[in-house]
């Protein structure tokens, strides 16, 4: 049975439409990259798995549970893209509060270790240098100990050995039998995480597999050209 | 479960503590505007029975408690509800209710920490006396009265962006606490802005704290409960609306 699953899932806001029919189901242990340009409606599938924003028509499930639930709450952890955490709260206070929250949280030097944050327990949050803080955030996402983590662009904006640290964090998550639903509009990143890749673009899956499958589905040695085959052969299509 | 409550409330505690903007200008303002008006400018002068000190000790307590409360509940949640933060709280399991509660702590311990330093200003410098049962009554009367206007503050949090949300409290707080009477006695201002002052809610909080002191204040004390009740509710259905409105707002 899959963790979490979109069926038949549509999202308008008005007159645009953000999804238009997705099916989406991350397997137990399974790492899901949801590959596609700003605006392609990675982060409203992400919403409508995390119970913030209900899909138009379809259905969203995790665990087998709506995912606005508290049962889901408890059993997923999520990294959102934020603009402003609470800057003058130690590293440990957000991690303590957080792990308040669900009923059996790792304890909160697993967490520091896990997220890589050992020696910056006691600094603020606003005292902290971007990978830093998007490392605090990861902590935060899985300090309930919880089966699926979703990562809404975790890396946007990071320099490269921030990027790299975050993955290693992300692959030992995977390593010890997590699910995790990644979006990213970096072809590197889901090339080197993913287990299966969906390409999502204006609203719709334009094409699924294993990294490897994808490049070979459009003859084209790296990700990068195998997702501009995907967008120009839609584009025709469309036309 | 109920660790996340605990939890919440002191981080928030210790999160606005922290904040200086927050815990100086809540704490600091009252304090300086009863320096000058209430010890400096006002030793001699009696309004009615008694001191203009103890007068305005009451008002200025409304006041500060009013600040303390509008500033936690609308800044604060106009900022996290604005840049997201809010959001990653709605994806936890965090009790819903844990975050109102923290807001609340928060309000009431400032609050009461401005009321009680105005207390030692009035009885150390502006020679205010009064039975310890009068002190107790007209304390716990300003502290309570942080609930009705986080119910307000929680509406302003609710609309307001959060870049404007600070001017915006700014423009409600201060014409607030003036129009109703708390920096200067009521009968002080012309009599249009008196009728004005029946409408507002820091108007029935200062004659409530007021009636304590046994000052001839206008209305009744249930009248006065009534109405700052009256205006809980009502900015607690904004409020709500605020939220639910929310909940679907567009993103890519």
């Amino acid at each position: 049975m899959p963790v979490a699953e979109l069926h038949g899932v549509t999202k308008r806001y008005g007159p645009v439409e953000a999804l238009r029919g997705i099916d989406l189901a991350i397997a137990p242990g399974e790492l899901l990259a949801l590959l596609g340009p700003n605006g392609a409606g990675k982060t409203t599938a992400v919403r409508i798995l995390l119970g913030l924003s209900a899909p138009t028509s379809g259905e969203a499930s995790l665990f087998g549970h709506h995912p606005a639930s508290q049962y889901a709450k408890l059993r997923r952890g999520a990294l959102l893209q934020v603009g402003r955490v609470p800057e003058t709260l130690k590293v440990r206070e957000h991690i303590e509060l957080f792990s308040s929250y669900y009923q059996n949280p790792l304890p909160v030097a697993q967490t520091v270790a896990a997220a890589g944050l050992a020696g910056l327990e006691n600094r603020l949050f606003g005292a902290l240098s971007g990978g830093q803080k998007q490392r605090v955030l990861f902590a935060l996402a899985i300090c309930g100990n919880p089966g699926i983590l979703f990562l809404d662009e975790p890396t946007v904006g990071l320099d490269v050995e921030s990027r790299r640290s975050l993955w290693k964090h992300i692959r030992r998550f995977v390593d010890d039998g997590g699910s995790v639903l990644l979006t990213t509009h970096y072809l590197e990143e889901a090339d080197a995480l993913a287990h299966r890749v969906a390409v999502i673009d204006r609203g719709r899956i334009a094409a699924e597999g294993t990294p490897a499958e994808i490049k070979a589905q459009t003859k084209t040695t790296g990700l990068e050209d195998a997702l501009l085959a995907i967008m120009n052969n839609k584009e025709e299509v469309l036309q | 479960m109920n660790r996340a409550y605990w939890m919440e409330s002191k981080t928030e505690l210790l999160k606005m503590a922290r904040l200086r903007q927050y815990s100086l200008s809540t704490i600091g303002f009252p304090l300086m505007f009863y320096c000058f008006f209430g010890l400096a400018m006002a030793s001699n002068t009696h309004v009615g029975a008694i001191s203009a000190s103890q007068y305005l000790l009451a008002s200025y307590g409304a006041f500060g408690v009013m600040g303390a409360t509008l500033y936690a509940f609308g800044v604060g949640v106009a900022v996290e509800r604005g840049l997201g933060w809010l959001e990653v709280k709605r994806a936890s399991p965090m009790p819903p209710a844990a975050y109102l509660l923290a807001k609340a702590v928060v309000s009431v311990t400032f609050g009461a920490a401005v009321v009680t330093l105005l207390f030692a200003l009035g009885a150390l410098f502006g020679g205010v006396r009064m039975p310890a049962a009068q002190w107790t009554v007209l304390w716990t009367v300003l502290v309570a009265g942080a609930i009705p206007f986080g119910a307000i503050g929680l509406a302003i949090g609710s609309f307001a962006g959060p870049n404007s949300a600070g001017g915006i409290v700014n423009m409600i707080y201060l014409p607030l606490g003036f129009l109703g009477g708390l920096w200067m006695p009521i009968d002080f201002l012309p009599k249009s802005l008196q009728q004005v002052a029946h409408f507002l809610p820091s108007y029935h909080f200062g004659q409530l704290a007021l009636s304590i002191l046994k000052v001839p204040t206008e209305g009744t004390v249930p009248g006065h409960v009534e109405a700052l009740v009256g205006f809980g509710l009502v900015f607690a259905g904004i409020a709500w609306i605020g939220q639910s409105r929310d909940r679907d707002k567009i993103y890519g």
